[in-house]
């Protein structure tokens, strides 16, 4: 059962605000899927290695090279508030 | 020449030989967009620059140069893809005017190929859903009837393709969302193999199960799509270094002595009749046709849904963790920035800007990636995958490709299952093993249901060997009871 505390714990974990009428959905409806999803734990998976990625194959490498393909303009064209080229944020420090 | 239903590469040779101009196409076109789109919502945002990159190939063809295999074939691209100066959405509020300053991969390809992308098509916000009514702007509308839901979450591509509104359309498919709204709208939609098809730039929803491929009419213009996005890509480390395929030229209906496996699980019970119906008419066709039936097994696909829930929302809660209203997107209106907790700016942002299924599959894939339940719900799953990828190899030793249904049953009604997630995430059923064992699927129209609601059927292949599946498919297309039928919005 995932209760209304478990909810807020996961929303904090996913920096995610929630509303209480959400909460309360959602307690609900995951609750109900993972309790359908349980079926897997009868499923024998002793020593198996998990699969991750469907190709195991070597990834390939390249040269770590720079490339110039945008420009800083570019970059931050898309940015919801910035000073010149830098991004605005709330104090970190 | 009829414009509105002619093939990918019919359109291309008339383009090429001067017979109709690039302009002309992207006109026609467009006006079918402004005529028969109110309707159906399947655009997002169209391309008031179609015809002016249109005439762009044709001075190219007027120079003597090479315009491309698919020169001035009209295209829509799910809002999943990043196009150059093109806002790009996921169907997401949290995206807001997104305008990404360059092409994911395939559009890159397709562009060098010489499409003219007509705009960006509607799916269900994030690609998470079936039924294209996640969306945050509007539920899409299936043109075969206005009531029933085009399917999920490529919707857009599948209502605009079936409609056409465009010629060609690329989706992306995580689980099942080419193939199900391909069969639900009566188009052929292509899942390559993992690692087929390059995923740069285009927006990551679970990166272990996420390719992209084509949603068109014709098997023929399924096969020379595929050829022109797929191969290798410095840009994504899991596209695979092999040598592409000529699918397009050595596309055959010749099925004779090929073995095709019908999957135990995907016929047991819970089938609509008229989705059954289609499934036998397949296989009797490909029968008459000099290819043999074997029976095979998967038993573990019975738990394919959890298996591919517990994973994609694990990974989805991870890759939407970039959404944070700093370098892009949505951000939560605070007045005063310097006033306010970092945690805060982000959870508001974040909240303000997903939608409701987006928010429950991070809440879900957090939990399951939370510590404490790592093993039991993430690990567990990615246990189970192997097992799964593992009886698939086992099939595909047995046979050259699975003939199986889409889904249980056709396109169903707007509003009929939103309501309930679990519901919705099991119309997955027939679908999601494909992506969790990486292997290529496709989907091609073969019936409609009684109340004349199109029924496609799934083809899968083994690793790589989607020629195989084109093929069957080809074989397929080329005795459909259901060629030539259009869905009434035409």
């Amino acid at each position: 059962m995932i209760d209304p505390k478990t909810i807020a714990h996961i929303a904090k974990l996913a920096r995610l605000e929630v509303s209480a009428e959400e909460a309360s959905r959602y307690s609900g409806d995951l609750s109900k899927a993972l309790g359908y999803f349980e079926q897997i734990s009868k499923v024998d998976t002793q020593g198996v290695e998990p699969l991750v990625t469907p190709s195991e194959m070597q990834p390939f490498w390249r040269e770590d090279e720079a490339k110039r393909e945008f420009t800083a303009e570019e970059m931050t064209a898309n940015a919801p508030e910035k000073m010149g080229n830098l991004f605005k944020v709330p104090p970190v420090v | 020449m009829d414009l509105t239903h002619a093939s990918m590469v019919e359109i291309a040779q008339a383009v090429r030989s001067k017979k109709v101009s690039a302009k002309e196409v992207a006109n026609h076109y467009k006006h079918r967009i402004e005529k028969l789109d109110k309707q159906l919502n399947s655009f997002i945002t169209v391309n008031d620059q179609a015809e002016t990159e249109a005439a762009k190939i044709d001075e190219k063809i007027a120079r003597g140069e090479d315009p491309g295999p698919l020169a001035g074939v009209p295209f829509g691209v799910k809002d999943m893809f990043c196009t150059r100066g093109l806002k790009t959405t996921a169907a997401s509020r949290i995206l807001g005017g997104f305008v990404p300053p360059y092409d994911a991969t395939v559009v890159a390809r397709l562009k060098q190929a010489g499409i003219v992308v007509m705009g960006k098509l509607n799916l269900d916000e994030f690609a998470m859903g079936s039924s294209n009514e996640t969306s945050a702007f509007g539920a899409v509308k299936n043109p075969w009837n206005l009531d029933c839901v085009p399917g999920g979450s490529s919707g857009g591509s599948a209502a605009a393709q079936a409609a056409r509104l465009v010629a060609g359309t690329v989706g992306t498919d995580t689980g099942g969302s080419i193939r199900q709204p391909a069969s639900f709208c009566g188009i052929v939609g292509v899942k390559p193999t993992y690692g087929r098809v390059s995923r740069y730039g285009i927006v990551a929803y679970a990166s272990s199960l996420d390719q992209a491929g084509p949603m068109v009419s014709t098997v023929q213009d399924a096969a020379l799509t595929l050829e022109l996005i797929s191969g290798r890509d410095e840009r994504d480390s899991t596209t695979a270094e092999k040598k592409v395929p000529a699918f397009s030229k050595d596309l055959s209906t010749n099925v004779k002595g090929m073995k095709i496996g019908v999957l135990k699980e995907y016929m047991a019970g819970g089938l609509h009749p008229d989705v059954e119906k289609t499934v036998q008419k397949a296989m009797e066709n490909l029968k008459s046709m000099g290819a043999e039936l074997v029976e095979v097994s998967a038993p573990l696909t019975e738990h394919a849904v959890p298996i591919y829930y517990l994973i994609a929302t694990s990974e989805a809660s991870s890759n939407l963790a970039r959404y944070d209203g700093v370098r892009f997107g949505h951000r939560a209106d605070f007045g005063n920035l310097s006033a306010v907790e970092l945690d805060q700016f982000y959870s508001r942002s974040r909240g303000e800007g997903f939608g409701d299924e987006v928010k429950r599959r991070i809440m879900l894939g957090t939990y399951c990636l939370s510590s404490g339940y790592y093993d039991a719900y993430y690990s567990k799953a990615c246990q189970v995958r192997r097992l799964i990828r593992d009886q698939f190899d086992d099939v595909f030793k047995k046979c050259d490709v699975v003939l199986s249904p889409v889904s249980t049953h056709p396109a169903f009604k707007t509003g009929e299952r939103i309501s309930d997630p679990l519901a919705m995430y099991l119309n997955d059923i027939y679908t999601v093993s494909t992506n969790l064992a990486g292997l290529p699927g496709m989907s091609v129209p073969f019936g409609l249901s009684k109340e004349r609601l199109p029924i496609g059927v799934q083809l899968t292949a083994g690793h790589y060997e989607e020629q195989k599946m084109l093929n069957v498919a080809a074989a397929l297309e080329a005795v459909s009871p259901v060629k030539g039928e259009k869905p009434h919005v035409i």
